[in-house]
């Protein structure tokens, strides 16, 4: 059966980078169309009313939205390969948890990084660092987050890796002196096709960080 | 082989009241442990160490925390009367709405609740705006899970009884019964459900405690 699948996405948005990840992996064919958040297309306010955020992946006319529901989804429709869950449901507990860690905790603090200055940056940096020494220890000596496998965790977290330049620059601190181990882990991924092609350039975030300041008069 | 399952709870916590509910749902025994948040157990804090929050399912020892995430947990093994769909979609949807009343829904609730004169209008205009869209998944259907409740409905009991309890409590209404007459169906609904009401809090315990927050507030103008 022919299976229809659009992915509406923003380039940068680590968001958008796991359904990437997550359809690559899968083999999934699909049609990529890139959004001007300055001016969304009517489809995406079709697909996501509610929230009108990237990304949404639209399967055969249905939407879907939010990253993590979004790659659960992938998985659970395209079970067969290559599969990001494990099948005991403490482990995918455990995994769904480390996931949602991600979103509650690295996100902000790392766009604050970005975007702040003084007293606000350093306790934004404070937190990101400890969150990101939490994720650490979770890894301990795998080669992934899922185990021997690239998995649910993995996908979840390598977005970030692309912003790594950017965070220790605007912050002022070395990722592989704080984070080696993530470093490390972020390196072996990227020599998985899915997550190469996926991912951005670091230095092509820094730059789309830098451009953000300005347009938003921070210097 | 005998299952050992203990939740680490609050009285009046609605994550706690969650996972309760999805436990009598599937019919499981469980220990419940009352945590004093001004002076955590240590087993609190060694079952969520990144977190240190209620609630905590433990299961056979190990911890599974984050109310809907434990929610899964507890329909991925124990099979019995479904909380999520089978059918991929709707599984997202029902994720979709459940995130929904936690991230917008329900700040935008409190915030209405809580504001004071000059900002309510404007509080309660978003409030409205996301119970709108919330009403609107209910679709006819007599719960939002469907005929039986769901994920999407443990979720919203937030909005059932611990907004319905401290609107009344505070003295605003923020969930119009004309507005919102549709809901306050499926508000009474759920609230009818003996699974639930046997596993609420007591009305006029947190009733009270609404008052007493209430007139803390009021006091320190």
């Amino acid at each position: 059966m022919g299976d229809k699948v659009v992915l509406l996405d923003v380039w940068a948005s680590p968001f958008g980078m796991r359904v990437r990840i997550a359809l690559a992996e899968k083999g999934i064919k699909y049609e990529y169309k890139e959004e001007d958040l300055g001016k969304k297309s009517p489809l995406l306010l079709e697909m996501n009313p509610v929230h009108k955020k990237i990304p949404v992946l639209i399967h055969n006319g249905k939407p879907i939205c939010e990253s993590l529901s979004i790659v659960q989804y992938i998985d659970e429709v395209w079970r067969d390969k290559s599969p990001f869950l494990p099948s005991d449901p403490y482990q995918i507990a455990h995994a769904r948890f480390w996931a949602d860690f991600v979103d509650k905790k690295i996100y902000d603090s790392g766009r604050k990084i970005w975007l702040t200055k003084g007293q606000e940056q350093e306790a934004a940096k404070k937190d990101f660092l400890e969150c990101l020494k939490l994720l650490e220890g979770e890894l301990g000596d795998k080669p992934y987050f899922g185990g021997d496998c690239f998995g649910y965790v993995d996908v979840a977290v390598v977005p970030f890796y692309s912003g790594f330049y950017a965070y220790e620059t605007c912050g002022n601190f070395s990722m592989e002196k704080e984070c080696p181990k993530l470093v490390a882990w972020g390196k072996r991924c990227l020599q998985k096709e899915s997550v190469a092609k996926s991912l951005p350039d670091q230095q092509k975030i820094y730059d789309f960080v830098l451009q953000l300041k300005k347009r938003l008069g921070i210097e | 082989m005998a299952e050992e399952v203990k939740v680490f709870g609050v009285w009046g916590s609605p994550f706690s009241c969650r996972v309760k509910i999805a436990l009598k749902i599937k019919g499981i025994e469980y220990e419940y442990i009352e945590e004093d948040l001004q002076n955590k157990s240590s087993l609190l804090l060694k079952y969520n160490p990144v977190h240190k929050k209620i609630p905590v399912l433990l299961h056979n020892g190990k911890p599974i925390v984050e109310s809907l995430l434990i929610i899964e947990y507890i329909d991925e093994t124990w099979k019995d009367n479904p909380l999520l769909p089978q059918d991929p979609h709707e599984r997202a949807q029902a994720r979709f709405w459940a995130k929904f009343v936690d991230e917008k829904c329900l700040p935008s609730l409190w915030k209405a609740c809580w504001a004071e004169e000059v900002e309510r209008e404007t509080a309660m205009g978003e409030a409205w705006k996301n119970l709108e869209l919330f009403e609107r998944e209910l679709e006819g259907k007599r719960f939002f899970g469907g005929e039986a409740i769901g994920l999407v409905d443990i979720a919203a009991i937030r909005i059932a009884f611990w907004i319905n309890v401290a609107q009344e409590a505070i003295g605003v209404e923020i969930l119009n019964k004309e507005k919102f007459f549709i809901l306050w169906n499926w508000i009474d609904e759920l609230l009818g459900c003996s699974i639930i009401k046997e596993n609420l809090p007591p009305r006029e315990k947190l009733s009270a405690y609404y008052r007493t927050r209430a007139a803390a507030a009021k006091g320190s103008k």
